[in-house]
């Protein structure tokens, strides 16, 4: 297998009640490691919950995940927590820092966790590559969103993650500011060899990828490599 | 351990956004923690001086108490083992003060000169103690010297003896400042005690022997082996330095038991805040848990951040709360000084500072734990939509259980009873249920039966107690636990008030005199008719000892462990009278009455809790020994005694007929109106007949009042961590939910609202919780009160309205202030400045 991320016949249904919602089915994809891809569709398609599916955020209801040659369906939640430490970044559309702590720590937590020492230099370093190095004290309610974005990205990397997923990581951010984003997750994804997995509604956005996945109604309905769709 | 370095860091880092409000956490369990820390170092140190003082709490080696005079034989075998003796006459008479003719019952005391062996009577002046029995005057109980302005060199009459009062007792061994309140002691000396004529046969008193061993000898096996098989062979009662030891030990671990489970309730309040907030604080935490979830923290790893912080929080706590504690205990002499028989010394109590620590961190930690355990559950699907955190687990149902064994455990600890402990565990649980019984219903009710067409700061307020993340049921629970424990404490003070004024009251007798020497009936009856007293009733008292019950005799039932008799009825002297009518506190259960003897055959009648602890029933015979004499009588009937009435009350009546020519004394019962009189007929009495002691119910009802105050002082002591506790819980449970109610304060002033009606809401919910939360627990205290009364005092409860009134407007206006106070915030500042700074 060469695929960093592998979704076969999944599906997932939500029980409401007496009701039952199918949010998701049958899906089918792989993602090769290095590539970046966009997941479109209109709301209430399904985007955000096969994002969650794909980073083990969520058990899926049939069908399998496999994420770095991991079945995740076989995993416990705390297999999965160990999973997407090691191997997953995420970035989000509302912004999800720490309140309780600064950035710097926002930025040191995914190293702390992986148990390795003297990771405030690599912290450091993230965050003036964002252009935060002065702000590194400062807590998340002292931050301007887009500030706060760039600290969840230079979070996101803090582990060197193999795959990247983000969720309308411009959605809250005005156009020029969005815009500064958008360079900083794909130089850095270039940059780092990180495989980019997206969610968005911004059609340019996800032109900026090398493969788009359309969904519909919880159904895959298109999917297309930019280069043949330009 | 580099996992364990990180929670902890994690755990800080977490907390430094949240410091006040951890702040407040710990605050509601520090007082609980001091009150109990306080309390056992007191009864450690308390403990430890009853050890070490035991001697000179006895005065003796060993004392030995008789009603009736020590046999010769007795006297023989303790001279033969070359024992120090030192003898004492104890009985109640009257005393009366010539220099402004005051007159008082009080508890004689003759004493030999050699008592006590081990400590000492303190007096004033100091020497007077040493000097009054060879200068053969009186030493004089210092409260009753205040009482009738006496000093020393002034007179003291007792029977037909006057006394030059020689100084004022201070302390004597083994006797609290209250012990002596409704009979205060007047030490004579003991060659002088047949010169008051009060020795006559039929007087009422307690024979007592001071033994002191002698040196050099091991005093322990010498009591065991030696005295103590020859005193139980005699049948007489004694108090050796041990059995002192274990009996003052009892009374004061009940005592301190008491009082710990009431700093333990004021604990129990501030855990239940400590629980609650926490369940609000780890809520706000959910996105955060989720996050950390996302970057690949564990489950538990996501707890532990939390739990660390409580333990940190509980252990400070507890420490604060342990030190203050600590210093408390040094303010409580002063508070128990009247119940103390000696001055006590205070030290740190190492054990009582750890056991609290232990304690607070303990209850902290279990109270945390229930909402903590369910961070376990919190699904990182949180940061991409808004899921709460799952149904309780089955963890957390073991915690609630652990919590129960929890309350379980240390009430059995203070209170050695397994089913005492179960009552005040269930009592407790049962209060916090019904509470959040109530609590649940004025949600369900509010939303079912919304006032829709109410002024909007009425609807807005109301519907804030159902709201998301409210705090009905934590205030209801906390303030409601807490004005039913303060209630309660109230209502029962009021009732043993009532119950002991029930007794005097309207035209039941108010005066008893006693002693009085049958050739003294006629002169006493006209003393009293002349002074315009009635007589209410005049019965004559016979005093006998069971000699044989059924053909066996008493000493043969004693021996036999298989013959179920209580032992109190074989070995009690009874006062017993003979009349031929009942009177209206007997009603006759079964057999007949008979007034007058029939047929040589002496039919008596016995009290019905008697005759079950005799195990003897209707026509069973009884042989009574009386003073020599031995009468053959059968059980004619079994009569029940209402003994709430203030009536000569007998456990056995005999007929007519038949001990009218036994030595007797006679009682007579009157009612006086105004004090100047009760005192003018009691100088006359006693002036008259020395011997005849009388008992003043008004005077008894003051000092029980008195007693009563004082008690209910210490309890209201020990209340005041509860009430303080219940406020700080309060006022972090308004804290916590001012945070939940801070956003749609400022969107409602962003959106126009004024700063009156934000007021008003607030006023509105804050009325609504403190009003449901103090009348609930008003009514928990008023059952329980009427529990106490028709249970335990057997009195009709009726409660005292206005200080139901009173405690309702009290907490429901604390509540409202707490209320207002804290949400002043929001009310006096921009919206702007409160949004960026607090949502």
């Amino acid at each position: 297998m060469n695929h960093i991320l592998a979704v076969q016949n999944l599906s997932k249904t939500y029980q409401s009640g007496e009701k039952s919602l199918t949010v998701l089915s049958d899906i089918n994809f792989e993602i090769e490691p290095g590539s970046s891809c966009a997941i479109i569709g209109p709301s209430g398609s399904g985007k955000t919950t096969l994002l969650g599916l794909c980073a083990g955020l969520d058990e899926a209801g049939t069908g399998s995940v496999i994420l770095n040659n991991k079945k995740l369906e076989t995993l416990s939640e705390d297999e999965r927590a160990a999973v997407r430490n090691a191997s997953v970044g995420f970035i989000f559309q509302s912004f999800n820092l720490l309140p309780t702590l600064t950035a710097l720590e926002n930025v040191m937590v995914p190293l702390e966790l992986l148990g390795k020492k003297n990771v405030k230099p690599i912290a450091v370093d993230l965050l003036q590559k964002v252009g935060l190095g002065d702000r590194m004290d400062h807590y998340a309610s002292q931050l301007s969103g887009g500030e706060q974005q760039r600290v969840s990205i230079a979070r996101a990397f803090a582990n060197q993650p193999k795959i990247l997923f983000a969720d309308e990581p411009t959605g809250n951010l005005d156009q020029e500011t969005g815009e500064t984003i958008e360079a900083l997750i794909f130089n850095l994804n270039k940059e780092l060899g990180t495989t980019l997995v997206l969610v968005t509604h911004d059609h340019d956005l996800a032109k900026r990828t090398d493969r788009i996945l359309q969904l519909k109604g919880g159904k895959l309905i298109k999917d297309t490599l930019t280069t043949e769709d330009a | 351990m580099q996992n364990l370095n990180w929670l902890l860091k994690m755990a800080w880092r977490d907390s430094r956004r949240n410091r006040s409000r951890l702040f407040l956490f710990m605050s509601s369990i520090v007082l609980g923690i001091a009150a109990l820390v306080a309390i056992n170092s007191f009864g450690d140190n308390l403990t430890q001086q009853i050890n070490s003082e035991a001697k000179e709490l006895l005065g003796a080696d060993v004392e030995l108490e008789s009603r009736s005079p020590f046999p010769d034989s007795l006297y023989q075998f303790l001279q033969n083992e070359n024992l120090q003796l030192s003898e004492e006459r104890a009985f109640a008479s009257m005393v009366y003060f010539p220099k402004n003719g005051g007159t008082r019952l009080i508890n004689v005391r003759a004493v030999e000169a050699n008592y006590p062996f081990y400590g000492k009577i303190e007096s004033t002046p100091f020497e007077s103690a040493d000097q009054y029995n060879k200068n053969e005057k009186a030493l004089v109980d210092q409260s009753l010297m205040l009482q009738f302005n006496v000093s020393p060199n002034d007179s003291v009459r007792i029977g037909n003896k006057v006394f030059s009062i020689a100084g004022e007792i201070n302390k004597t061994p083994g006797q609290s400042a209250i012990t002596t309140t409704v009979a205060p002691p007047v030490f004579i000396p003991f060659s002088k005690l047949e010169e008051t004529g009060l020795m006559q046969k039929g007087s009422r008193i307690n024979y007592k022997l001071y033994i002191k061993f002698p040196n050099g000898i091991d005093d322990q096996k010498y009591f065991n082996e030696v005295l103590k098989p020859r005193l139980e062979k005699e049948e007489i009662r004694f108090d050796d330095v041990e059995e002192r030891k274990e009996e003052l030990g009892d009374a004061y671990s009940d005592l301190t038991g008491f009082l710990n489970l009431t700093a333990f309730i004021a604990l129990l309040l501030g855990c239940i805040g400590v629980g609650s907030s926490v369940q609000v604080y780890v809520k706000e935490k959910v996105k955060s848990v989720a996050i950390l979830r996302c970057l690949g923290a564990s489950s538990l790893q996501g707890m532990w951040i939390f739990l660390i912080q409580i333990a940190i929080i509980g252990l400070i706590g507890s420490v604060i709360g342990s030190l203050i504690g600590s210093s408390i205990q040094y303010f409580l002499p002063q508070l128990f000084a009247d119940f103390l028989p000696f001055e006590i010394e205070l030290s740190f109590s190492y054990g009582s500072f750890f056991q609290g620590i232990l304690i607070g961190l303990l209850a902290s930690l279990l109270f945390a734990l229930v909402p903590l355990l369910q961070i376990r559950k919190v699904s990182p699907l949180n940061v991409l939509r808004s899921l709460g955190w799952g149904k309780t687990s089955k963890a957390s149902r073991f915690v609630y259980v652990l919590v129960v064994l929890f309350v379980f455990g240390f009430s059995y600890i203070q209170l050695h009873e397994l089913q005492k402990a179960a009552v005040f565990t269930v009592s407790l649980l049962g209060a916090a249920l019904i509470l959040m019984g109530v609590s649940r219903l004025i949600i369900w009710a509010v939303r079912k039966y919304f006032p829709e067409k109410a002024p909007f700061t009425t609807r807005q307020g109301l519907a804030n107690l159902y709201r998301p993340n409210n705090q009905t049921l934590i205030l209801v629970v906390t303030i409601g636990l807490g004005t039913a424990l303060i209630t309660t404490l109230m209502l029962s003070q009021d009732l043993l008030l009532d119950k002991v004024k029930l007794s005097s009251s309207e035209n039941q007798p108010n005066m008893v005199l006693f002693d009085i020497q049958s050739d003294q009936v006629d002169e006493v009856i006209e003393i009293t008719k002349n002074d315009s007293l009635p007589v209410i009733s005049e019965v004559p008292i016979v005093t006998m000892k069971l000699h044989s019950m059924k053909g066996e005799s008493v000493e043969s039932i004693r021996e036999d462990t298989t013959a179920g008799v209580r032992n109190w009825v074989l070995r009690r002297e009874y006062r017993v009278t003979y009349r031929d009518k009942l009177i209206d506190s007997e009603t006759i259960l079964e057999g007949e009455w008979k007034g007058t003897v029939e047929n040589d055959s002496i039919f008596i009648s016995l009290d019905q809790g008697l005759a079950e602890d005799m195990k003897v029933g209707l026509g069973d015979p009884l042989t009574f020994n009386v003073q020599g004499a031995l009468i053959e009588c059968y059980v004619g009937s079994i009569r029940e005694i209402d003994w709430q009435r203030v009536q000569t009350n007998f456990l056995v009546v005999f007929p007519e007929g038949v001990l009218e020519e036994a030595p007797k004394f006679h009682v007579l019962l009157t009612r006086y109106e105004k004090v100047e009189k009760s005192a003018q007929y009691q100088q006359k009495v006693v002036s008259k007949f020395p011997n005849i002691s009388i008992i003043d119910l008004d005077l008894i009802l003051k000092t029980v009042d008195e007693v009563l105050g004082k008690i209910s002082f210490v309890i209201q002591f020990m209340a005041f961590f509860s009430i303080i506790t219940g406020v700080i819980v309060l006022i972090g449970a308004v804290n916590i939910s001012k945070f939940q109610r801070m956003q749609e304060a400022v969107l409602l002033r962003t959106i126009g609202a004024s700063r009156k009606q934000i007021v008003r809401i607030n006023f509105m919910e804050y009325f609504f919780l403190g009003s449901i939360s103090s009348l609930t627990g008003i009514i928990i205290a008023i059952l329980s009160s009427w529990g106490l009364a028709y249970f335990s005092f057997e009195t009709v409860f009726v409660p005292n309205l206005w200080a139901v009134l009173i405690t309702y407007i009290a907490i429901t206006g604390l509540t409202v202030f707490i209320g207002l106070t804290n949400s002043r915030s929001v009310v006096n500042k921009p919206p702007l400045e409160i949004l960026r700074k607090e949502v």
